[in-house]
């Protein structure tokens, strides 16, 4: 039995950003390339800050994508 | 041949191959790109196999990281369930199952295979490698009511092996570890927290031989096998499990003039290096891939996700811009039995270790290496958010290294 993936969705200008709870295993990478849109929980695990966030955030998001250690975060554009 | 003059072809579509094509991608690369996979399945993470995948959190197939589908939306050909034979770098053909496939560029991310241990009767050894392997390890790991509690043997003293007997007692099975390291290591932690994790592993019930090793295994009369331990001693098992790291997967190129060291040689950049030099337009990334350091003179194989990740980005920028600007994530990452276990930075597995945070039980959740002050390396151990301030202490990583 599986469990259900906590997916937090966010949209930005068209870019679909999935933070993948289930798969994250708390580097922080996303909260350090990206400290507007990613956070971390008492656990560690990504949380998503802000679900509309700026136009400007985009190419960071892109970076967080893709130094997350264990592809937790995917970007679909 | 049609195609080939402006083709990059990426051999081994695991986490390696997939990602120099989505950095290629990203960098703005926007000529042919074939992505080559010798399995069936649409490219996968391997670290959730031993995770979430072996203790039935995730189905097998959520650990895909990318489908076809998204792969042809982003201009990425994958050819599934194809293998390499042969490299042909005067023709610039790669032989391949189907036939030869003409090449501008080649990325070799070939990857590794699972290491089986030269004792009669490895045959009947189980392994975790990829998708194949779970769905065995699966059925022995899982109690079934009407069986005799018999363990589940692991072989192996690394990541892997501790991984593997915490799913397995996490299904309620009894496990024995004997590995023939005295030690349980931990990716580049090496030794550093082998006590501590043999404590833990025997806390939850995890019966540890470190040092023992196996010398052969026969069927058993009745059901399961017979396993002769290094000492001579015989345990029946349900079934025993070999995670003994991994060899590079390098016979294809055998008679390529590639040179070949345990893995690809490459230069500090991932130029796949020859008898007389750097080969023009191959590259090399991932497990299957010795990198020289241009600092240190030193060549290292990495089998490890953050690596493979890193070479991708860097040998992307190198295609694109002729600048490697590498970027260092030297981040490690293991859960057992429950807690994750997470290294940043450089560390020295001879070094000692100073506490920084920890439990009102006194044991440690956050230490650094060697000093407290200017660490240059930092590692949880069931640290939480806390982790990420652990982070900030080391020296920022090194700015990306042009060469």
């Amino acid at each position: 039995m599986a469990e259900s993936r906590m997916l937090r969705v966010v949209e930005v200008r068209g870019m679909k950003i999935r933070a993948d709870a289930s798969a994250c295993v708390g580097a922080g990478q996303c909260a350090l390339v990206a400290e507007a849109v990613f956070d971390q929980d008492d656990d560690g695990i990504v949380l998503v800050l802000d679900p509309e966030p700026d136009s400007s955030q985009a190419g960071s998001v892109r970076n967080a994508a893709t130094l997350c250690p264990a592809r937790a975060i995917t970007v679909e554009e | 041949m049609s195609g080939a003059a402006q083709r990059l072809v990426i051999v081994g579509a695991s986490i390696a191959g997939l990602t120099v094509a989505e950095s290629l991608r990203a960098e703005g690369y926007d000529g042919d790109l074939v992505l080559i996979g010798e399995e069936r399945y649409e490219p996968y993470g391997r670290p959730p196999l031993s995770k979430q995948v072996l203790t039935g959190r995730w189905e097998a197939a959520q650990a895909t990281l990318r489908t076809q589908e998204q792969l042809r939306s982003l201009g990425i050909e994958l050819r599934r369930g194809t293998r390499a034979r042969g490299l042909d770098l005067r023709r610039r053909e790669l032989q391949l199952d189907d036939g030869a496939l003409g090449y501008r560029t080649l990325v070799i991310a070939t990857g590794a295979a699972a290491r089986v241990p030269a004792i009669p009767g490895a045959s009947l050894l189980l392994r975790l490698r990829g998708r194949d392997d779970i769905d065995r390890l699966r059925d022995a790991i899982r109690m079934r009511d009407h069986a005799r509690q018999e363990p589940l043997v692991v072989l192996g003293s690394g990541v892997l092996a501790s991984e593997i007997a915490s799913a397995a007692r996490e299904a309620g099975r009894a496990v024995v570890m004997v590995g023939r390291n005295g030690r349980l290591t931990l990716g580049p932690l090496g030794g550093l927290l082998s006590d501590r994790l043999i404590a833990h592993h025997r806390a939850h019930g995890v019966e540890v031989r470190a040092g023992l090793g196996i010398r052969a295994v026969t069927p058993a009369p009745d059901t399961g096998l017979d396993v002769v331990l290094g000492d001579g001693s015989t345990r029946h098992a349900d079934a025993v499990v070999a995670a003994i790291g991994s060899v590079p997967s390098i016979t294809w190129l055998a008679a390529s003039g590639v040179r070949l060291d345990d893995g690809v040689v490459c230069d500090s950049s991932g130029r796949v290096l020859s008898g007389t030099g750097p080969v023009p337009d191959v590259y090399a990334v991932g497990d299957v891939a010795r990198w020289g350091d241009p600092l240190t003179g030193i060549s290292a194989r990495v089998e490890h996700q953050t690596n493979a990740i890193e070479q991708a980005i860097s040998v992307a920028r190198t295609i694109t811009t002729g600048v490697a600007g590498r970027t260092p994530v030297p981040f490690f990452w293991s859960e057992v039995h429950g807690v994750r276990i997470q290294a940043y930075g450089h560390l020295d597995p001879a070094a000692a270790l100073v506490p920084l945070a920890g439990r009102e039980s006194g044991e440690w959740t956050i230490a650094a290496t060697p000093s407290a002050s200017a660490p240059a390396g930092v590692i949880g151990w069931g640290a939480g958010r806390e982790f990420r301030t652990a982070r900030s202490l080391v020296a920022a990583a090194p700015a990306p290294v042009a060469s």
